[in-house]
């Protein structure tokens, strides 16, 4: 028993010195990872479910198109609308946003880049046939419906 | 000049600077990938051409209407959603055997066609059931031939035998055509 005294009094402290750069690893980690929501909705974004989803690569060629009922109804009503960037939009003003977020892309990746066309799933079917009529006339053809994995039973 | 002795900076509460601003991004981080069905548009016709005359015989196309009211019409005949994925791979399947089905997955189409008033959630179903027939026709395929899933085949030659066999062909009517019924 003596033996054992001893060696518990031997007992070196935790050493804490390499904490900061532990946990400045994850820091950085968490920096890289980190997208910070860019635009704030103005419309209501409950998407549908869909088993058939596939994850959209390269989320710096992939530009997003919002579409369905303001939030903020007793100002703006209760018709669907289309979100570009951070304001409503109209219809028509898909094509400068194609060319726009087009500019900006990298010459070379432009053909690449995917079109999130992120609906409400309340949303009747006019507004959005109306913004790929759109994206076609712009040549903006590689689009995405946006949607959640649904676990099938 | 008397030296000044330098003391030194206490690193002691690094740990809890770098600990506030973990948290500050643990907390701003949405790891949000987004998710969804990939689709390609067809382009634009050019202004002056004609139509192109589709010589596609009728047995070979499956007509899925939509209407206001998110009913399905398949092939003129009313159809539940859930029916959908099982007609449709009934429809590609058939190599010739129901004459209202198609004669070989080759020259099977899917044609969609949705009203102003469906809603984006059923067009969703519906696309979604289409594209679950024929990932379920691709993998039956797969699993006989090399015993591996669709998605899991890491040869190119194999995939594109697969598709090959199962071509993914699915058309959207043109808008101002489905206003005219």
């Amino acid at each position: 028993m003596a033996k054992f005294k001893k060696r518990e009094k031997e007992m070196p402290g935790i050493q804490t010195s390499s904490l900061p750069d532990i946990v400045f690893m994850l820091i950085f980690f968490f920096m890289v990872a980190t997208v910070i929501r860019q635009n704030t909705l103005l419309v209501k974004n409950m998407r549908p479910q869909a088993t058939e989803v596939t994850k959209v690569e390269q989320k710096s060629l992939t530009e997003y198109l919002y579409m369905g009922a303001p939030v903020q109804r007793d100002v703006y009503g209760d018709a669907p609308k289309l979100q570009l960037d951070d304001a409503f939009a109209r219809v028509d003003e898909v094509r400068a946003f194609v060319e726009r977020k087009r500019a900006d892309t990298d010459p070379k990746l432009r053909t690449k880049i995917t079109w999130s066309l992120k609906v409400d799933v309340d949303t009747r079917m006019g507004i959005v046939t109306e913004v790929k009529q759109e994206l076609r006339k712009a040549d903006a053809l590689k689009i995405n419906y946006s949607a959640n994995q649904k676990i099938e039973q | 000049m008397a030296k000044r002795n330098v003391p030194e900076i206490n690193s002691g509460s690094m740990a809890d600077i770098a600990f506030l601003l973990l948290i500050f991004f643990l907390v701003a981080t949405t790891i949000d990938q987004d998710k969804g069905i990939l689709r390609k548009l067809p382009p634009m016709p050019e202004e002056d051409q004609e139509p192109i005359e589709v010589k596609a015989n009728m047995r070979n196309v499956l007509f899925v209407w939509v209407n206001q009211n998110d009913d399905l019409l398949v092939k003129g005949e009313p159809a539940k959603i859930e029916d959908l994925r099982s007609i449709v791979k009934n429809f590609i399947d058939n190599n010739g055997r129901n004459p209202n089905y198609s004669d070989s997955p080759q020259d099977a189409i899917v044609s969609l066609k949705n009203d102003i008033g469906t809603s984006y959630n059923m067009y969703i179903q519906v696309q979604n059931e289409v594209a679950a027939a024929y990932r379920e026709l691709r993998d039956n395929l797969a699993t006989k031939l090399y015993g591996k899933k669709f998605d899991e085949l890491e040869d190119k030659k194999q995939v594109n035998k697969v598709k090959d066999a199962y071509p993914m062909r699915v058309s959207e009517a043109e808008p101002n055509i489905s206003n005219v019924n």
